[in-house]
Order: C-alpha cells, then structure tokens, then sequence
C-alpha cells in the first residue's frame, strides 16, 4: 500500500472505532468486574435483602388476602381454555414479574450510576486493561443477577405461603432471570441519559408505573379496551407475565416463542442503544 | 524509546485543546508536562490512555524499547498497553466499600492476575505506600495523602513499566508531598519511567529530567529544567516590594535589569548583574528586597502569562 492508502485505511478504522454505533465489543475481562459488584454486595447482602423483599411481600400478602376475598376467583386465559384460579395465585404471578422488573431496574439505575457517576469507579477500572463495553455487560448481568436472587427469596416464600407448589416453577425460575435481564438493559438506557439521581423517577412514574398497569398483573387484560389491549401485548412486563402466570397454574404458556422473542428482541435492542448512549457519554 | 506521542491533536467542536504536541518517554526517564488550567494536559494524558480518541498523530508504545518491530498504538492495542501502564488520575477512583487490601485485590483482578499473585504483592504495595497498619481501613477513614498513596499503589499493582500521574500531589500537606516524592524517586530508580502533569514547579525541578510546557494546548518549550531556565532567563531575580515599590517602574534602576515586570504590589528586576541592581536600591531603605536565582517559576509565569485563567 501507498502511504496515501495506508492513511486513508487507518482514517477508515479510526472512524468505525469512533462510531458509537459500532457492534457491542464483548469479552470475558466482564467477569472481574461483576467480581467487584458482588464482593460489595456480599457486605450488604441480608440487610439489602430485607430491603428488596419485604415490600413486594407487603403488597402480596395485603392486597392477595383482603383483594382476594372480595374478588374470589379470576378467570385466566382465552375463551378456548379458561381458567378460574384465586386470586392470590393471579396476583403473585404476576407480582412477581414486577419485583423481577423493579430490582433490576433499581440496579441497573440507582446504584450503576453511583458507580458510573459519583463514585467513578468505572473510570478506574477502564484505566486497567478493561473496555467500556465489558463493564456495561457487567453491569447488566449484575443487575440481572441481583433481580434473579430477589425473585428466588420472594418465590421460597411463596412456597412456604402454600401459593403455587406447581412443579415448573423450576422454568419459572430462569425466564424470571430472563425477565431481570431485559428490564436491566432498558434501564442501561437510562443510566447512559441522566445527569443526577432524579431523572430516574421519571423513568418510574412515567415508564415503570403505568407498565404495572397495563400489563395483567393486578387485573385480567381483558377488562381494558381493545387499542390499549393492543399496546399491551408489545410491552415487555406482559409478555413476562404471560410466560411466568401458567407456570404457576401448572400449565404451559400458550405462545411461549411469541413472548420470548419480544423480551429478547428488547434486551437485545437496548443493550445495544445503552451501550452506544454509553460510549457517547464517556467518549471525549 | 518506550512511548512516543507524535503530532497529537484533539478538537472539541470549534476549539483545539491539543494542537499539534509531540513528546517522546525513554526508560527510566520522568517527564513533567506543565501548563495553565485548561492548557491541555489532561487531554493529552486521556489520549495517552486511549480514553479519548486523537483527531489526528500517533501514539506509540515500544514493548522492546528500541526495536522497531515491537511496537504498539494507541487506540487499537489499547488493552495490551494498559496492561503495562499503571495510572493515578486526578480524582482518586478507589472503591470506598472495600478497604485498602481489598481495593488492591480487586484492581489486580483487572488485569487478569490470579489472586494468589495479587495477595502475594498486596504486602509490598501496602508497605511502598506506608499504609501497612491501614490495610483493613476503607478509603474514607484514609486522609488524603493517605488515599494519593492507595491510588499509586493501585497503579503499581500489575508491575507497570510506564505510570501516568495526572497531578498526583494537588491537595496534599507538605509532609504528605515529600513522602509521595520520595516514592516517586524511588520508582525511577528502579527503572521505572514516569509521565506527570503538575501545578507546582518545585515538584517538576525535583522529579523531572524533563519538561514539556503546555499553554493553549500548543508545546511552547521542551527541556531539562536547569536548561530551559537557562535558555529563557536571566539568572538572578531581584524582588522588590514596600512603600514606593511600584514606583520604580519610572526609575531609572530600571535600566539595569534586563526584564522588569510589575505583579501586584511587586516589582521583579530580571538581570544578569543583581550586585548592580542591589546597590542602586540600598538608597531607598524602606524597600524590602529578596535576591535568589531564577527558577521554573519564572520561566512558567515568563511563557505562560501572569493572567489568571478562566478557571484558574
């Protein structure tokens, strides 16, 4: 090559490295990393347990016994192969969705952002032979993983409340994991937008909040009107509670590729605008 | 040569905060780069790292100094590189959560060390940095020549042949200073070679074998210290202030130094001959004189200015 070729070659890369938008660069120096998270944790581990649970059992067992006798039972599924089941076993279904989606989103916001932000913790560790992209990949999987571990002591209460003893609750299990991971990469988006602590009640109130509402969780979807029945069906908590509700009933769900797919196909879309708001925000 | 950044510059939208810099580290060498608030330095240090991408230059590490055909750049071999780097940034990083032997355990784990290796130097690393008797205190309860030093331990913890201290003694106590110092020198004698970007010029004269001076992001001298006093100075500095000082802007005492500049109530003669100037002024005993020789502080404040930056 010329030297005019070999500067117009190197000019080219430098302009793919530069590009936010280039492919997530992955490998396994993630790993350290989510050491890190959870050495910290480790310390904080039974009081940050306490924390994480006692709220979601609260609403539980408040809102399943006192809702549940004056509601009784709750028909599930389509007109082909409805079912009636109690209440109780309607709301922790779903409930549980909701605490895998609050954890890692707490995760995923509050805390990386500490250590993004304030602390700048990440600054240190990329000045060690660590990419940004990994520590983003660390960071969702911690999420992911500490949504997982507040799911796993929500559902052993379950047991012990005799709610569901259904068998594929062990699938139950990693969908729910499933479900921590998406909702950890939306909230990466987040993380990668804000300037302080209070834009994350934005992302609560206005994203969170509604999605609760809208996604079977406290009522079947079929008293809401067809359009937002519509929009339903593409939000990522319902198609999480739509894999998760059977599972507790001791059935399959109906299109389990369907809701698969969409919480895949958000995780993976949001990994990828998280990490390029990401490299955005630290590139300089 | 073990790191070589050639024609290195970096602009922000309209503004060119390095321009055109080229600078070359041998080993076992300590170069101080000096300039203003806002002249560039941590840029030039970011680019150094591959955390910020150059508009245009080359930034090269030689793995086999000398051998042409071992050499690495930034940003592409970013990740090789580091691995033999070690760096101390301006704000301290260090994870206020676990304590000192735990941060060093932790950093090491970066760098793909196994914990056994890591554990086997954290002795070491903590006694380097006198903070043997701290090694289970957090950060937090660590004061902060204390925690500069924790941070430079960090950096020591892969074994790294180039350290790249971005200002590392800003807001330290003189004592906490000289021991920082003192563990500086002790690096470069081991043969380790230092990139340093300082405010205090008695820092640069003790520590660097040489200097780059950094103003608008533009390289305005390169040297040794004693050289580049000598090249850009006149060596005697007489100072002068009290009651009628400012006056003698329109005397003739002027005449006798070579350089006369006025910085508040001071007036400072620049001048090859300060018996001359000394005698012209023993008439006027209400004046307060100090004669010493010239030193970086004045070739800083000769390149850069006297004019408070900005930020500054």
């Amino acid at each position: 090559m010329t030297a005019t070729n070999l500067d117009r070659a190197e000019n080219a890369s430098a302009a793919i490295r530069q590009n936010v938008w280039r492919p997530p660069e992955l490998s396994l120096r993630f790993w350290p990393v989510f050491l890190r998270n959870l050495l910290v944790w480790r310390k904080l581990a039974i009081p940050s347990l306490v924390g994480n649970i006692a709220e979601p059992l609260m609403w539980l067992v408040a809102f399943g016994y006192g809702m549940g006798a004056l509601v009784g039972q709750v028909t599930v599924g389509s007109a082909g192969q409805s079912v009636k089941v109690p209440y109780i076993l309607f709301l922790a279904s779903g409930s549980i969705c909701m605490s895998a989606m609050q954890a890692a989103s707490f995760e995923a916001l509050y805390s990386a952002f500490s250590r993004m932000h304030v602390q700048k913790t990440w600054d240190g560790i990329m000045n060690a032979p660590v990419r940004l992209d990994d520590i983003v990949l660390a960071e969702m999987l911690w999420a992911a993983f500490k949504s997982l571990f507040t799911v796993t002591a929500i559902l052993a209460v379950m047991l012990v409340l005799g709610i569901s003893y259904s068998p594929k609750l062990l699938v139950a299990w990693p969908v729910l994991l499933g479900v921590g991971v998406t909702f950890s990469c939306i909230a990466l988006i987040f993380n990668a937008l804000a300037k302080g602590y209070d834009f994350f009640t934005y992302y609560f109130t206005l994203f969170l909040t509604p999605m609760m509402f809208l996604s079977g969780i406290f009522f079947p979807l079929e008293q809401l009107p067809a359009v937002v029945r519509t929009i339903s069906s593409w939000l990522p908590l319902t198609n999480a509670v739509e894999l998760v509700r059977p599972l507790f009933m001791d059935q399959w769900p109906e299109h389990p590729w369907r809701h698969l797919g969409v919480l895949a196909a958000f995780a993976v879309v949001s990994f990828w605008v998280a990490l390029a708001l990401t490299r955005k925000r630290f590139r300089g | 040569m073990l790191f070589s950044a050639d024609r290195l510059t970096k602009r922000y939208g309209e503004t060119t905060v390095v321009d055109d810099v080229s600078f070359q580290i041998a080993p076992g060498e300590c170069l101080g780069v000096i300039g203003p608030n806002g002249a560039g330095k941590t840029t030039t240090i970011r680019m150094c790292l591959g955390l910020s991408t150059p508009d245009r230059g080359r930034i090269s590490y030689f793995t086999k100094p000398g051998s042409a055909a071992s050499v690495l750049s930034m940003p592409q071999d970013a990740l090789t590189i580091k691995a033999q780097l070690g760096v101390v940034s301006q704000m301290d990083t260090l994870d206020p959560d676990f304590s000192c032997a735990e941060n060093l355990l932790v950093y090491g784990r970066y760098f793909g060390m196994k914990d056994a290796q890591i554990r086997a130097r954290i002795p070491e690393l903590l006694e380097f940095a006198s903070l043997t008797h701290k090694a289970r205190a957090k950060p937090g309860e660590l004061s902060g020549g204390m925690k500069r030093r924790l941070s430079l331990a960090r950096a020591l913890v892969n074994d790294p042949r180039l350290l790249l201290l971005d200002e590392p003694t800003t807001g330290l106590d003189p004592q906490a200073r000289h021991l920082m110092w003192e563990r500086l020198q002790l690096l470069l004698q081991q043969g380790k070679s230092i990139l340093l970007t300082t405010h205090f010029m008695d820092e640069a004269e003790r520590l660097c074998s040489r200097l780059l001076v950094l103003d608008h992001g533009k390289k305005i001298a390169e040297g040794t210290p004693r050289d580049l006093i000598a090249q850009h100075l006149e060596p005697d500095v007489v100072e002068v202030y009290g009651v009628g000082a400012v006056a003698l802007m329109d005397s003739p005492v002027k005449q006798l130094a070579s350089r006369v500049e006025l910085s508040g109530e001071t007036v400072f003669f620049y001048t090859q001959d300060a018996r001359a100037v000394l005698d012209a002024l023993a008439s006027q005993p209400q004046l307060r004189t100090l004669h010493r020789p010239a030193n970086l502080e004045d070739l800083f404040l000769k390149l850069t200015g006297r004019q408070i930056r900005e930020d500054g």
